[in-house]
């Protein structure tokens, strides 16, 4: 149960964040699976991904009925980068896990960096 | 032309996003408004739509590797549009300066956090028994 609670509340704070910062979903989900519930590095970013399909598919039913969707523009980003995502997982097996928090402690970094300069 | 460049950059941001764990939007948003000169609304909008096969794709390699806990990554993703909600009262209740700086502050801790935990000793290697 309180592991179902923390669930909820990463991907409560991941739409939270992502509505008020316009961050994605993931930068929010992979460092607080990693610190808050003890993932491993590479377990985070896989689970990560499952969750973005969920977030994505339904933001994006909303802004279609806006019209806002391109779907050739879509087509010519999203087709390279399904490849660039096969390579990308592929060699996130050959990295050390350790690197992959170091680039998210980076990244968080440079967020609150971004935020705190008006 | 323009078009080699959201090529290029579509595949870099599917790198950086199977290599991380995020949709790639960071890098698909400006590729969609400065090279085919979407507004920002519709290069976000656009830029979900590019997301979703993309994390398909990462999920179905990554679970292959056995990396997915499925069951909680769709918990997590399910809720996500209440954060979205809850994230539109708490803006209309608090100043924004003072949400961003909260914000940093949490940001600042998990960072310190994944330092910590970036820089430990791997485990040693056990020390072979004397005979």
């Amino acid at each position: 149960m309180r592991r179902t609670l923390q669930l909820a509340a990463i991907g409560t704070a991941a739409g939270a964040f992502s509505g008020l910062f316009g961050v994605g979903g993931g930068t929010i989900i992979v460092p607080l699976l990693i610190t808050w519930l003890a993932y491993g590095e590479r377990e985070a970013t896989g689970t990560s991904m499952a969750a973005i399909i969920v977030i994505a598919a339904l933001a994006v039913a909303m802004q279609a009925t806006y019209g806002n969707v391109d779907v050739a523009n879509a087509a010519l980003v999203g087709v390279p980068a399904v490849f660039g995502a096969i390579a990308g997982t592929a060699l996130q097996q050959r990295i050390p896990e350790r690197a992959i928090s170091l680039l998210f402690a980076a990244i968080m970094v440079a967020l609150a960096a971004e935020l705190i300069i008006p | 032309m323009d078009e080699v460049f959201v090529v290029i950059l579509g595949l870099l941001g599917g790198l950086l996003g199977g290599l991380l764990g995020v949709g790639g939007g960071v890098v698909f948003v400006p590729a969609l408004s400065i090279f085919l000169g979407e507004s920002q609304v519709e290069a976000e909008a656009t830029s979900l739509l590019a997301i979703v096969p993309v994390a398909l794709v990462a999920t179905w390699r990554q679970r292959r590797y056995g990396n997915v806990r499925l069951r909680e990554g769709l918990i997590i993703g399910a809720l996500s549009p209440l954060g979205v909600l809850v994230g539109v009262v708490v803006a209309n209740n608090i100043s924004e300066r003072a949400l961003e700086l909260a914000f940093a502050a949490l940001a600042l801790l998990i960072a310190a956090r994944l330092v910590k935990r970036g820089l430990r000793r791997p485990e040693p290697d056990p020390v072979p028994e004397r005979p």
